[in-house]
């Protein structure tokens, strides 16, 4: 096959060049259960030669592979087996001293993040994991790549509302301990409702305990593309023309993806594992998915109708994509984290967007809260009550929920906080003021929903 | 390396002026680049070039050569962008 098409070219590199199409990450997911020793420092070390034994040329491999395609690979990642699990068998197990040896690994490689220093606790806790909760704030203010996160609820198992108080005060306390840069420990991490084994995205990514040995997983990305696609159709298009529309740029994104992973995967010598089926934006002018709401019609994101627009573009990206690659997995779907998106912030500092329409959008979209600067003053029952509030949307709508919320110790509504690169910054957004404490203290945990009569 | 990962394609934009193809295909023929087909357009008072390649024979590695073509580019004054083919092929059918 010797013949190109011109225009195929042309709208590549526009997509490249204009519309910052890239593949987000890609992230080496690798199994830590060899690693067990009864030794917090014998464990560490096994930790940190794995690491470089099985991640040392992603870096060089990813930049090659991204020189020759010129599309950018934005992050090169690295997730692990919750290390609550690992470290556990260790007598007097040190948290820290792990959290140290993963984040010199992952400096040591030129990974951007190392993430799976996680829990998983949707049941209950082990005594390893109680010890776990207490270190994580500790863990994540001395280390600069490491990733946090903790599954706390299922739709098979429930809630646990005591680990959801726990995740409250470990979110708090990293805000403290991070407070002179503007709380951003609590960037790093994340809990979850029905997290996932094989996301590529940070701050959540970890290597599930049913996860082969080592696997690439790709995360595409190109809100961009998409908005511009939107733009150049009809304003009288109708909404099967416009899902329309996103299905096949979705398709070319993660065709990008697949190809791009296959290589890297196949240079690595090492299993290609899922290609997550996602839009994420950047803090970028015209990399944003509020910025697609608006092509839609939408005056800002958060105004009414943004729900629906979500919903549709949601699907659509699935729906466009999964014909794109032979295995998709991950977290798949539009994010909409606030503070990494020029739009979100735009319509969040107008008043359009706010806390209780963002819980709204994330029943439709992929993950759930993200990057959300609330007041350093928040109380941890108000923040528990928010993660409960998102954990009951996951485990209802049998669906991957998450919060990612950064009380910004020192800030107030009208002030923002400054993250830097791509976590970006956010206006501090507004909480509802009325005391949920009572609430959440009573603890214990939400029983598992019934799956039948669903209305 | 199979036929298809040897086959790449490059895009040279740009106002046009003497001489472009002429430098192109010299720093290609300096490479033993083979040119395979060609394809040339005015868009929007630009002129833009597309060059179907073949690198079997390059004996550098492929970032020294689009290095080369890059900094050809700057000397031009032109965007030159160098790929692999097999991403078109990929992201445009099914």
């Amino acid at each position: 096959m010797t013949n190109f098409n011109q225009q195929k070219i042309l709208e590549t590199i526009e997509m490249v060049k204009i519309h910052h199409l890239d593949i987000r990450t890609t992230t080496l997911s690798l199994s830590l259960r060899d690693c067990c020793t009864t030794d917090t420092k014998k464990t560490a070390t096994k930790i940190y030669d794995k690491i470089l034994k099985y991640a040392s040329n992603l870096v060089s491999f990813a930049n090659e592979i991204e020189n020759e395609y010129s599309i950018p690979i934005v992050n090169k990642r690295i997730a692990l087996t919750p290390i609550s699990l690992i470290g556990e068998s260790c007598d007097n197990v040190d948290y820290i001293y792990l959290a140290q040896a993963i984040d010199k690994a992952g400096a040591e490689v030129g990974v951007d993040f190392i993430g799976g220093f996680s829990a998983l606790v949707d049941k209950g806790f082990t005594k390893g994991d109680l010890k776990f909760f207490e270190q994580i704030p500790e863990a994540l203010a001395q280390t600069k790549k490491l990733c946090s996160s903790v599954n706390l609820g299922t739709s098979k198992a429930g809630i646990n509302m005591d680990a959801v108080l726990k995740t409250a005060d470990v979110i708090k306390k990293t805000a403290q301990l991070t407070s002179n840069e503007d709380s951003i420990g609590a960037a790093k991490f994340v809990c979850f409702c029905n997290a996932v084994s094989d996301n590529p995205f940070m701050a959540g990514a970890f290597c599930g305990v049913n996860e082969a040995e080592c696997a690439l997983n790709i995360g595409v990305s190109g809100p961009g593309v998409v908005s511009s696609a939107i733009s150049q159709l009809d304003k009288n298009a109708d909404f099967g023309e416009v899902a329309n529309c996103i299905k096949k740029m979705a398709f070319k994104i993660t065709s990008a993806g697949e190809l791009i992973g296959r290589r890297l995967a196949k240079k690595l010598n090492i299993p290609f594992g899922v290609i997550d089926l996602s839009l994420a934006p950047t803090p970028l002018r015209g990399d944003s998915v509020a910025e697609i709401f608006k092509a839609m019609g939408l005056e800002q994101a958060g105004a009414h109708g943004t729900t629906m627009a979500l919903a549709m573009l949601n699907d659509a990206v699935k729906k466009g994509g999964i014909m794109a690659s032979s295995y998709v997995g991950g977290l798949s779907g539009a994010f909409i984290p606030v503070s990494e998106d020029a739009g979100m912030i735009e319509a969040a500092n107008l008043g359009s967007l706010t806390i209780d329409k963002l819980e709204a959008m994330t029943s439709v979209c992929s993950v759930g809260l993200d990057m959300i600067a609330i007041p350093g003053d928040t109380p941890n029952s108000t923040i528990a009550g928010i993660i409960a509030d998102e954990m009951a949307i996951g485990m209802i709508n049998k669906k991957t929920t998450a919060v990612r919320i950064i009380p910004v110790i020192g800030k107030n509504v009208g002030q923002s906080a400054e993250f830097g690169g791509l976590l970006g910054s956010a206006p501090i957004m507004k909480v509802n003021s009325y005391s949920s404490e009572n609430f959440v203290n009573r603890g214990g945990r939400v029983p598992a929903p019934l799956h039948s009569l669903n209305n | 390396m199979n036929n298809s990962d040897n086959q790449i394609i490059i895009t040279v934009s740009g106002k046009d002026k003497v001489g472009i193809v002429a430098s192109v295909s010299n720093c290609l023929a300096k490479y033993k680049v083979n040119i395979e087909d060609i394809k040339q357009t005015i868009m929007q008072d630009n002129f833009v070039m597309m060059m179907l390649c073949d690198i079997k024979k390059l004996e550098v590695s492929f970032k020294d050569f689009k290095d080369a073509m890059l900094n050809l580019g700057s000397e031009l004054g032109m965007e030159i962008w160098v790929q692999k083919k097999d991403i078109f092929d990929k992201m445009h059918t099914i």
